[in-house]
């Protein structure tokens, strides 16, 4: 059970850590978000699901409540992560900045 | 024109049409899920059992689920609610699938030595044949959830407006997710 954990743990922060990466990689603020807002997502699910294993070991009702509000974290994560995205990226667009493409970049070379 | 305005207007005001004027029902069919979502809710966050909590919990839900009753459903048809909700299960565990394999996808973008050629920002346009808001709200959460897609814009309409980072995550849009959601709702 210890393993499974483990294994779980560490593929969450896999994701969590390419989140970083991908952060600092992109070229603009729109690619930048991708990884920002979503690679997150199965980070967060892959942590808190062995996070909620890890309590239910001795399994008690205490335990099975703060498990149930562990998957409740993630349930509204999903829900509230998505429309935060959204809001980010309209701002975006909204105050007037272009997106990063191939075919700009290559216009500046040129 | 003018005139017309103001008959309209009369005609909505006046009781012969008590359909449009009467309050809704307060303990309707709505009030209770959202009564009894909201007290399990409780349950699960205050974990204590004594009387004093319990009537607390009540008490509040009552309220809230008499306040807000009506936003969380779009029909007063307990089997038709029922009957969404089981089709949004097996709707789920299919996104969460694809959640999963677009994130792989993208994390491969993210660690690939030459990253900057294989990405290919830009935003897609196309319209949705899902009428209601509600499933147009669940298709744009959908897309955003999935990474390498983001939803920037659904006009009245239903042109949806998706940022994606490169071709494969902007190409099978909206296909396949499209259709399980205009098959969860039924349109």
């Amino acid at each position: 059970m210890n393993i499974l954990v483990i294994l779980l743990l560490f593929g969450g922060l896999f994701f969590f850590t390419g989140g970083s990466i991908g952060i600092l990689r992109f070229p603009d603020f729109y690619t930048r978000l991708h990884p920002a807002g979503k690679l997150d997502t199965a980070g967060q699910f892959l942590t808190m699901s062995a996070i909620s294993l890890y309590i239910m070991q001795d399994f008690t009702l205490h335990t099975f409540l703060t498990a149930t509000k562990i998957v409740l974290i993630v349930i509204f994560v999903y829900l509230t992560s998505p429309t935060a995205t959204h809001a980010i990226m309209d701002a975006g667009v909204r105050a007037g900045l272009k997106p990063w493409t191939k075919a700009g970049r290559h216009d500046l070379a040129d | 024109m003018d005139k017309d305005y103001h008959t309209s207007f009369g005609n909505n005001l006046s009781p012969r049409n008590p359909s449009k004027l009467s309050r809704p029902k307060r303990f309707n069919i709505t009030f209770i899920i959202s009564f009894l979502i909201l007290f399990a809710l409780w349950i699960i966050f205050s974990g204590r059992f004594d009387g004093f909590h319990i009537t607390l919990g009540l008490i509040s839900s009552a309220i809230v689920a008499a306040f807000s009753g009506d936003l969380m459903f779009t029909s007063r048809n307990a089997r038709s609610i029922f009957l969404l909700w089981l089709r949004m299960t097996t709707y789920i565990p299919w996104l969460l699938y694809q959640i999963f394999l677009a994130n792989l996808h993208v994390m491969y973008l993210v660690l690939h030595p030459r990253m900057m050629e294989l990405i290919n920002p830009k935003i897609i346009q196309f319209d949705s044949r899902l009428k209601s808001e509600y499933s147009r709200m669940v298709f744009a959460n959908s897309i955003t959830l999935t990474p390498g897609t983001i939803t920037v814009n659904v006009n009245a309409l239903g042109r949806f407006s998706v940022h994606c980072i490169d071709d494969p995550s902007g190409q099978p849009l909206p296909g396949k997710m499209e259709e399980k959601i205009a098959h969860v709702f039924k349109e």
